[in-house]
């Protein structure tokens, strides 16, 4: 997409700076960009207000009454000439996620089959099978993108997002993965559901995932996932679906 | 030393939106968490000057209006923002100045007449638990508010307040200071990283076209109807967003993200409104007309620095 050498630093309002590194999706990204997080946090100290990491990108907020926008890019430039990935030994921390896959809670577990051409039970087997990295959170809080699918899985987003996905809803679309915190309107496959509490305000760091951190989806049975805390509630079928 | 809250205002009649707002929530986008705090930064800093409060001060910010509140105490307050024909008593409020109000005082918001967004600041500040530091009040991620769950307050709710040192001095906000919000205008924005994937044609329409404020606008983002502009650029890798960062979709229509915005995302932009610029899109009607220019950093980092020197 874009032709400009990279790393790039580009403006992002008054109080921001774009860290672009990549501009394709690689699970070797996060090594640079846990690096780069770690040492702009050094770099900014009190000025800094934010950062938020993405797939190829860092953007990072300060308080520009505090550090004038040029001198924000001086530092940045002066990271980035110094940037070492950090040790791919120094993997994320491994989150197993307990997940009930059935059709009740996973009403699209027929749908995402169909277009891959292949049985219910070799879905969850494929989704189940591998560890995925949490690329990026967003969209809300504690939702964390996670990939890449078993290109067996990717399939389109529906084309009508439900209004109400509940909570700890497993979800896959293109070739990502993940699991709802809240009840959010959303637009992809439902294939489970979690009784993992992925965000909890009162826990240190209310997010259960982060950057770089692995995931590992276990397939448990209906009576484990109501054990370990998990709403078995049915997904709502609405009028446009 | 603080002593503990009491009763400052009952709400008698909710009305469709009036959120608690303090500066906003800050470090924890990287979990997904947006910003939060007020659409319109600059009515609100005035409205807890005006009140004596320092900068972050939680007031509330009333949308539309609707909302009827009844004083618990005596209390020192200021009005700020969209004139949403608001009566004390029986008579118009005056607004962009120190009030004091007696126990039984009666607070009646109407509808817009100018602007769409007021603000309500009362001395000492009303007071809540803060969620993830802050108690800025998002609806879409269910944090913050006065009962931390991101709800607007409603019907029968009393409002707590902390407790007021020395009483402000009688004040008022210069004229100047006072905006015309039904007033044409002009948002500064900063072009940003894929200005230059814009065609020719579609950036002279950005700057000189006149963009109608769409029905679809909200504390999320406000989309701007008009000519339709063209991207070389269709979507990207999501990325971080910034305070009014102006994307730019497929269908060519911009949508000006604000406040409770979501944290990344993947359409190309033209660059981010200013702070002030962005709070006063914030209080447009739909239909209201509005013009882009774009801006230098110098002077547009002058102007944030003069008017936070105001308040902080």
């Amino acid at each position: 997409m874009s032709h400009s050498p990279l790393p790039a630093l580009e403006r992002a309002g008054l109080d921001a700076w774009m860290v672009r590194l990549f501009d394709t999706i690689e699970e070797n990204n996060l090594l640079w960009l846990t690096a780069l997080t770690r040492d702009c946090e050094i770099a900014f100290g009190d000025a800094l207000v934010d950062m938020v990491p993405s797939y190829t990108t860092l953007m990072v907020v300060f308080d520009p009454t505090r550090m004038p926008p040029c001198e924000a890019r001086e530092r940045l430039t002066g990271v980035l000439a110094r940037l070492t990935p950090v040790d791919s030994g120094a993997e994320g921390e491994l989150h197993e996620l307990p997940t009930w896959y059935d059709t009740s809670v996973g009403p699209d577990l027929g749908r995402v089959a169909e277009l891959s051409g292949i049985t219910v039970q070799a879905v969850i087997d494929a989704h189940s099978y591998q560890q995925y990295r949490v690329f990026a959170l967003g969209f809300a809080p504690g939702f964390a993108f996670m990939g890449l699918l078993d290109e067996e899985l990717v399939c389109p987003r529906l084309d009508t997002p439900r209004a109400r996905v509940p909570a700890g809803s497993v979800a896959i679309a293109g070739q990502q993965t993940a699991a709802y915190p809240v009840v959010t309107p959303g637009g992809w496959n439902l294939i489970g559901r979690t009784s993992a509490r992925l965000f909890d305000r009162n826990r240190d760091g209310f997010s259960l995932l982060k950057m770089g951190d692995r995931v590992q989806f276990v397939a448990v049975d209906k009576a484990t996932f109501e054990d370990q805390g998990g709403d078995a509630t049915p997904v709502a079928r609405e009028k446009s679906q | 030393m603080r002593s503990a809250p009491t009763p400052g205002f009952r709400v008698t009649r909710a009305g469709p939106l009036a959120l608690l707002q303090d500066a906003g929530r800050f470090g924890v986008r990287h979990l997904g968490v947006t910003q939060g705090g007020p659409a319109d930064l600059h009515a609100w800093a005035w409205a807890n000057h005006l009140a004596g409060n320092t900068w972050g001060t939680p007031a509330l910010e009333i949308t539309f209006g609707g909302l009827v509140l009844v004083a618990e105490r005596e209390l020192v307050i200021a009005l700020t923002g969209a004139d949403l024909g608001t009566r004390l008593n029986q008579k118009a409020a005056p607004r962009w100045q120190t009030l004091s109000l007696s126990a039984g005082d009666t607070l009646t918001f109407g509808t817009p007449t100018n602007g769409l967004r007021a603000y309500l600041a009362v001395a000492g500040g009303f007071s809540a638990e803060p969620v993830l530091g802050s108690v800025a009040c998002v609806a879409r991620e269910q944090l913050g508010g006065f009962d931390g769950q991101g709800n607007s307050v409603r019907e029968n709710d009393v409002l707590p307040v902390e407790d007021s040192a020395p009483r402000p001095a009688e004040q008022t906000a210069p004229e100047s200071e006072q905006p015309d919000y039904q007033a044409a205008v002009t948002l500064d924005l900063l072009p940003g990283a894929q200005i230059a994937a814009f065609t020719g044609k579609s950036l002279f329409d950005a700057f000189n076209a006149e963009w109608t404020v769409d029905q679809r606008a909200d504390r999320m983002g406000v989309r701007l109807t008009g000519p339709k502009l063209q991207c070389s650029i269709t979507s990207m890798v999501s990325e971080g967003i910034s305070l009014g960062a102006v994307q730019v979709p497929p269908d060519g229509q911009p949508i000006a993200l604000l406040n409770d915005r979501q944290t990344i995302g993947g359409y190309p932009r033209l660059g981010n409104l200013t702070p002030l610029a962005a709070g006063r899109l914030a209080q447009c009607l739909p239909g209201q007309r509005v013009r882009l220019r774009a801006a230098g950093t110098g002077g547009a980092l002058r102007q944030h620095r003069e008017f936070l020197g105001r308040f902080r």
